[in-house]
């Protein structure tokens, strides 16, 4: 039959195959244990991700995390393609904040070509302005979202109105509204529209409101307390033993975070602490980001007033089509809105590179971290504890 | 930063110590020493974050590079350490034990580059790409557009373009294309 979409009869025996056998299973040598699936495709899941649940009675037992549902070989693609062809495919590999992509891949071919000291002044003003607004976009959908995992779908509808308001400027700056390809090897792509800062401040001031009314939505209400607090506790001595990093180690009482650590762009400059909890539950992670969402909110009034009016925003660099790398190696990191995020990245001195390799915070966080935390606990917070580890399917499988 | 390099040196007898920025370095240390030289930085040296760990398929020389990043969050130092292993017959020290995300790490490896670890918990369970029967997906010899072509029909009207070709042509169109075309999409 002719697909009227289409045009032509697709081949369909070529593509995999159809299994629907999926769904709960009933453990009958014991009839002690049942089986669920949670996902790939359900509401409370983040992303295209399966759990598979053993459980007895409410309680899990044993969990294992299904990825590769988003799978699309980003890092094999990039290997096969230019040093600027490629910069388009990894944007893609973490949805939640793709300005992190940007900056990491075009940082690693700058320091490799041996650009990296000629970025000017005002485009790493607009790199950190960029980055900060997507780490704004994300808590704007994180934050409120730990709430919705508990059915408190409030905060989430306020919230994405204002995230929108974001992406609102992205557009305005970038042409783009989710992936923005602004941070661009030396430099960015342009300097910022007129009345551009008015217009965030306008959008911060609503955020200031939010941030308020969220504060008295979620952290002053009994549900979200009775069942937040003590749930999915991480301790400190868990930090390093499973490779949790950004909020979640911060709630745990171990400040991480590159920003100060080891200060990219000019984080330096900015005058601002990381903010940190010790109970390392859902609450106290949620109550870090609400924190975190404050200072980002005052980061990007800083940078504003901070950054210059005009200036360079390209160092000057060969054509992109006939760029040769040398043979070398690095690794930079960022700290995103989830936590350290790095690019491991090889060049072998051909006009592609050798192996481009992500490392997102949801690696750790989402396979060995929730695997051993989901045991023991109520099947009704398994989205919940997913939630408060800010699990990013696409960064996984890449 | 020079204090700990000398130190694997001595010890592991590193070899091709790069220094890539002011805190971070690499090292190339033996297959059978490899693991060593993690558990000796983890526990002596304080290099408690274990960052990530990766590998590149280094066809031409019939080697894997595996690479074992290490951060120590007192110095803010990372020192990757590398080591090789045959291609022919990859396997590898299973080092699950150290940290206990790294049988993630492993799973993925064994999965995308055929290297065994032998007695890494789930090794041999997939990761990404559920009932694979081709080659490891990301060794060098596997040709995604050969896959692609086989696998999936083809899509009348779909054309690609050589990014100089048609730069040349969009900028200069009077003029004849003198950009030699590319076969990018090996």
């Amino acid at each position: 039959m002719i697909n009227k979409f289409l045009g032509f009869e697709p081949d369909e025996s070529k593509l995999p195959s159809k299994r629907a056998k999926i769904g709960a299973e009933i453990d009958l040598s014991s009839q002690k244990y049942q089986k669920i699936w949670l996902g790939p495709n359900h509401p409370g899941v983040t992303g295209n991700m399966a759990m598979e649940l053993w459980v007895e009675g409410n309680t899990v037992v044993k969990a294992k995390t299904h990825v590769g549902y988003l799978h699309r070989g980003f890092e094999k693609l990039i290997e096969r393609r230019l040093y600027v062809q490629g910069f388009p495919t990894s944007i893609r590999m973490c949805v939640a904040e793709p300005d992190t992509n940007e900056y990491l891949i075009a940082t690693c071919t700058e320091q490799l070509s041996g650009y990296d000291k000629e970025v000017p002044e005002m485009a790493k003003w607009l790199r950190m302005l960029s980055l900060e607004m997507a780490r704004l976009q994300g808590l704007l959908r994180g934050v409120p979202g730990q709430g919705g995992t508990f059915a408190l779908g409030l905060g989430v509808q306020w919230g994405v109105y204002l995230r929108d308001l974001i992406l609102d400027r992205f557009e305005e700056l970038t042409g783009g509204r989710v992936y923005h390809m602004y941070i661009i090897p030396g430099g960015v792509r342009g300097l910022l529209p007129d009345g551009f800062k008015a217009r965030l401040e306008d959008n911060l001031k609503e955020i200031d409101d939010f941030i308020v009314r969220i504060k008295k939505l979620m952290f002053h209400n009994a549900v979200f307390k009775k069942r937040a607090i003590g749930l999915g506790v991480i301790t400190p001595e868990m930090v390093d033993k499973y490779g949790i990093v950004g909020t979640t180690a911060r709630a745990s009482g171990v400040k991480r975070d590159v920003r100060k650590d080891d200060p990219y762009l000019y984080y330096d400059q900015l005058d601002f602490d990381p903010p940190t909890d010790t109970d390392g539950d859902v609450y106290a992670r949620t109550w870090v980001r609400w924190q975190e969402l404050i200072q980002t909110v005052d980061l990007l009034r800083q940078i504003m007033a901070k950054m210059p009016e005009k200036g360079d925003i390209r160092a000057n660099m060969p054509n992109v089509l006939h760029w040769r790398i040398p043979k070398g190696e690095t690794y930079v990191r960022l700290e995103s809105g989830r936590g350290e995020y790095g690019m491991y990245y090889v060049t072998d001195g051909s006009d592609k590179p050798r192996r481009v390799n992500l490392r997102g915070p949801s690696y750790t966080h989402g396979v060995a971290l929730l695997e051993d935390m989901l045991v023991g606990a109520d099947v009704a917070d398994v989205h919940a504890l997913m939630v408060s580890l800010q699990t990013c399917p696409p960064e996984i499988e890449r | 930063m020079n204090e700990i390099l000398d130190k694997i040196k001595q010890k592991y007898n590193a070899e091709d110590v790069t220094v890539q920025r002011e805190r971070l370095a690499f090292v190339t240390v033996a297959k059978d020493l490899a693991i060593d030289a993690v558990t000796w930085l983890r526990d002596y040296e304080g290099f408690s974050h274990f960052v990530m760990m990766s590998c590149v398929d280094w066809m031409e020389e019939g080697k894997f590079q595996l690479l074992y990043l290490l951060h120590n969050p007192d110095t803010k130092i990372d020192i990757g350490v590398k080591t090789y292993i045959d291609r022919e017959n990859p396997v590898m020290e299973s080092a699950h034990h150290l940290w206990k995300q790294i049988w993630t790490y492993q799973r993925e490896l064994h999965e995308a580059f055929g290297i065994d670890f032998p007695g890494s918990p789930r090794v041999d369970e997939n990761f990404v790409l559920e009932g694979w029967d081709d080659i490891p997906h990301m060794r060098r010899e596997f040709n995604t557009k050969e896959y692609s072509e086989k696998t999936y029909f083809p899509r009348p009207g779909r054309k690609t373009y050589d990014p100089a070709t048609y730069m040349q042509e969009k900028l200069y169109p009077n003029q004849p294309v003198t950009a030699k075309r590319k076969d990018n999409d090996k």
